[in-house]
């Protein structure tokens, strides 16, 4: 039994803790960060397969504040302590030579994990906005971290849209409040299928929708997420890309549809066309990119797409393919990140034109990026195809066979904008390529490539994860959600 | 102390009467937060006005000098951490996180400092974190004036940037 | 009728942050937005001729729960302008930077980014 408020204790307790104990010696920051990410690693994974819901200060459910812990809570704590322990143990030597203030930086890296572990387990509306804003206040601040004038443009982007999503949703959970008069989720959307519908109700639905929607960067809301993404340091946009708009924003959105609103036949098309729309515009953009970092950040974009329109179909086999695709995304978005990470750290440069050659210099990063790129375009034996493929299924099976057609379009656009990406990389040469700076290049260290490594075994072998579909991980997750508000009003509150 | 810095003669005298009883007024806010309206937010914020007040009036060198961001910023996090701190004791005393643990212990009746279990200790903490983090802010905010850059990456301070 | 008053301050906030181009407006038009929403947030609360919600001994439980105010709304106003100043004191951070950089205020000037 895992004591849930352990998720949130450790990181915001570290993050108050090492810049008390570290302003002299420099190793400790890096040793603290990377001990504490891996104790919520463990604890994370120890929570699989559990469900219980744990009263804070011990008052009960609709007058205190409750933490929740179930199947897709679960999925997002693991994804989100595994991408970040990947993250503190890239950012080591990443950050010794581009970047100073190790002590802030995993002050603020710390406080986010925390934020966001308190997003997924929070079953209380204003505390999940705390936590929101706690995750986002660290993000804004780490995509400045630089202190350049474009990363800091970008930041001044990124908190301008944040901040009116924040008030979007701090303004909905106002509504409801004083429509139900309760803030606990469960309570509220207990109050809610008792009362009739009316368009308070669903005014305060889209306000807290399109607020969330603005966090996860969907199409008419993803101005900021092309500039942040880029701009930020590379572990730090891994994070960002791999766990932040999915804790913040897919995360909530799918938990207040299912859980707190109720999925019905026009939200689901609302989400379809949505992460279609947002699946072929983000993938159309990328393919026209020469900033490799800025690439990945507008396929984040397409790849959340088939994520909301997996789980947009509503169907059990059209969540199991969202959900997977959120896991593998999150696996291989933050390994290209990564990638890219050690590629700048080693050239100095994100533009497409200026590398070639790689895989002579940086042959374990070369073939990190291949793995990866194959995942994301869907490959078939890498992890991206099994995910793709489950949408796909989903989406014919539900009869919407145009719906799969534009995810495979979506998909092939995919694999020409990253064939572009290994061409003049890695397998290639750019045509500004400069032979000098080439024969310079040497393969980055030890603990860059072991967090490559890893999430390079994890996308060959999570594919086997669909294995025993019925009661394998991901089954817990669907039940969540296809048991719909009852089930988790009833798990909350207590029959 | 400098003379030429900061404001005028008036000022710096009433201030040098005023700040102990702003002072105390904080705390006040703080110690009685749990019975009377006030708490730890606000009390913090009065707390970091007598020190702002005292970086108006005396400029900003004489604030650093008494106090220093470093020790700014360790109350900061110490402030935080002994929240948390008695957050997590309440696990270890009744097994639940934030549980109010000393009022089991040690009933007592009303008006006494603890009458309200851990509530002004919380109060107390939360008072010292705000008051720190928001003179931290006040003080960012007025130094960070000083550096700008030529356009090289290099760092020039304001006196330079006048004469160009 | 007080609550669609909030509405408009939030959105004539919203059209401070869409349509201005100077960064300082643009703060203060986000600022706008967070106190119309704090506004409605203590409107929410408020009860006319309300008593503090405090419990004493003596006191008539269904009378209390008519006439005394909601505390809980008043608890999330102060949690919202913590998080407000900590958003507020970053965003000035940036914009002073970004002032330092491009020396200027103007959001059409400073387009390092794009695509």
């Amino acid at each position: 039994m895992v004591n849930l408020p352990l998720f949130i204790i450790i990181p915001f307790g570290m993050a108050f803790f090492i810049p008390m104990v570290s302003r002299k010696i420099k190793w400790v920051p890096d040793v603290l960060g990377n001990i504490t990410t891996f104790i919520l690693l463990i604890l994370s994974l120890m929570t699989l397969n559990l469900e219980y819901v744990y009263h804070i200060g011990g008052w009960k459910a609709p007058f205190g504040i409750v933490l929740v812990l179930d199947g897709l809570s679960c999925l997002l704590l693991i994804i989100i302590n595994l991408i970040s322990f990947m993250a503190t143990l890239f950012s080591v030597e990443y950050l010794e030579k581009l970047y100073t203030s190790k002590l802030r930086y995993y002050s603020l890296f710390l406080l986010m994990v925390g934020g966001m572990n308190g997003t997924v387990l929070s079953g209380d509306l204003f505390n999940l906005f705390v936590f929101m804003e706690i995750a986002s206040i660290a993000s804004y601040a780490l995509v400045a971290f630089g202190c350049q004038a474009s990363e800091l443009e970008a930041s001044f982007k990124y908190l301008v849209m944040g901040n009116v999503g924040s008030l979007l949703v701090l303004y909905a959970i106002a509504l409801l409040y004083g429509k139900t008069g309760s803030l606990n989720m469960a309570d509220v959307a207990k109050i809610l299928i008792n009362i009739p519908y009316d368009n308070l109700i669903a005014f305060a639905f889209v306000l807290i929708i399109s607020g969330f929607m603005i966090k996860s960067a969907l199409v008419p809301f993803h101005a900021w997420l092309p500039d942040a993404h880029p701009s930020a340091p590379s572990p730090i946009s891994a994070m960002l890309s791999g766990v932040v708009i999915k804790a913040l924003g897919v995360y909530v959105v799918i938990r207040l549809i299912f859980n707190l609103f109720g999925f019905t036949p026009l939200i689901s098309n609302v989400l379809i066309y949505m992460g279609v729309i947002s699946m072929i515009f983000g993938v159309c953009l990328a393919v026209l990119q020469w900033d490799l970092k800025r690439l990945l950040a507008y396929h984040s974009i397409s790849q959340m797409g088939y994520v909301f329109t997996g789980i947009g179909l509503g169907t059990p086999l059209g969540i199991l393919g969202g959900l997977f695709h959120l896991f593998n995304h999150s696996l291989f978005k933050s390994l290209l990140f990564l990638n890219a990470g050690s590629i700048e750290y080693e050239i100095g440069t994100r533009d497409l034109n200026k590398m070639g050659l790689l895989y002579k210099k940086m042959p374990i990063t070369s073939f990190a990026t291949f793995i990866s790129s194959m995942s994301i375009s869907g490959i078939p034996p890498f992890n991206g195809f099994w995910s793709k493929f489950i949408i796909i299924l989903a989406a014919i099976k539900a009869g919407r066979p145009i719906i799969a057609f534009w995810a495979v379009i979506g998909s092939i656009l995919t694999l020409s904008s990253f064939s572009k990406v290994l061409k003049y990389s890695i397998y290639g040469k750019g045509e500004k390529f400069n032979e000098e700076k080439w024969e310079k290049i040497k393969e980055v260290g030890d603990l860059m490539i072991v967090p490559l490594i890893i999430l390079s075994v994890l996308c060959i072998f999570s594919g086997l994860l669909l294995y025993g579909m019925t009661e394998g991980i991901f089954s817990p997750v669907i039940n969540v959600l296809n048991g719909g508000v009852v089930e988790y009003i009833n798990k909350v509150l207590g029959s | 102390m400098n003379e030429e810095k900061g404001m005028s003669l008036i000022v710096k005298t009433v201030t040098r009467w005023l700040k102990g009883f702003i002072f105390l007024f904080g705390a006040y806010v703080v110690i009685f937060g749990h019975l009377s309206p006030g708490g730890g937010f606000p009390g913090g914020v009065v707390f970091a006005a007598t020190f702002i007040l005292i970086t108006l009036a005396f400029g900003k060198e004489y604030v650093l000098r008494k106090i220093g961001k470093i020790l700014a910023s360790e109350l900061d996090s110490l402030g935080a951490i002994l929240f948390l701190l008695l957050a997590t004791l309440g696990i270890y005393f009744t097994g639940i996180f934030f549980s109010n643990f000393i009022e089991k212990f040690h009933p007592t009746g009303n008006f006494k400092l603890f009458s309200a279990g851990i509530i002004p200790l919380c109060n107390i903490s939360i008072g010292m974190k705000v008051g720190a983090s928001l003179f931290m802010v006040f003080i960012i905010l007025s130094v960070v004036r000083v550096v700008f850059e030529d356009g090289k990456g290099k760092l020039i301070t304001t006196e330079k940037k006048d004469k160009k | 009728m007080i609550y669609y008053l909030c509405f408009v301050l939030f959105l004539i906030g919203l059209y401070g942050v869409c349509c201005k181009k100077n960064i300082v407006k643009i703060i203060l038009g986000l600022w706008i937005m967070e106190y119309s929403v704090n506004l409605f947030l203590i409107l929410l609360g408020y009860r006319k001729d309300g008593i503090p919600p405090i419990l004493k001994p003596n006191t008539d439980i269904s009378q209390f729960t008519q006439k005394a105010v909601d505390p809980l709304p008043q608890a999330m106003v102060l949690t919202s302008i913590v998080i407000g100043l900590g958003v507020l004191a970053l965003m000035v951070t940036v914009a002073i930077r970004l002032y330092q950089r491009y020396g200027t205020f103007d959001i059409t000037e400073m387009r390092k980014l794009k695509g």
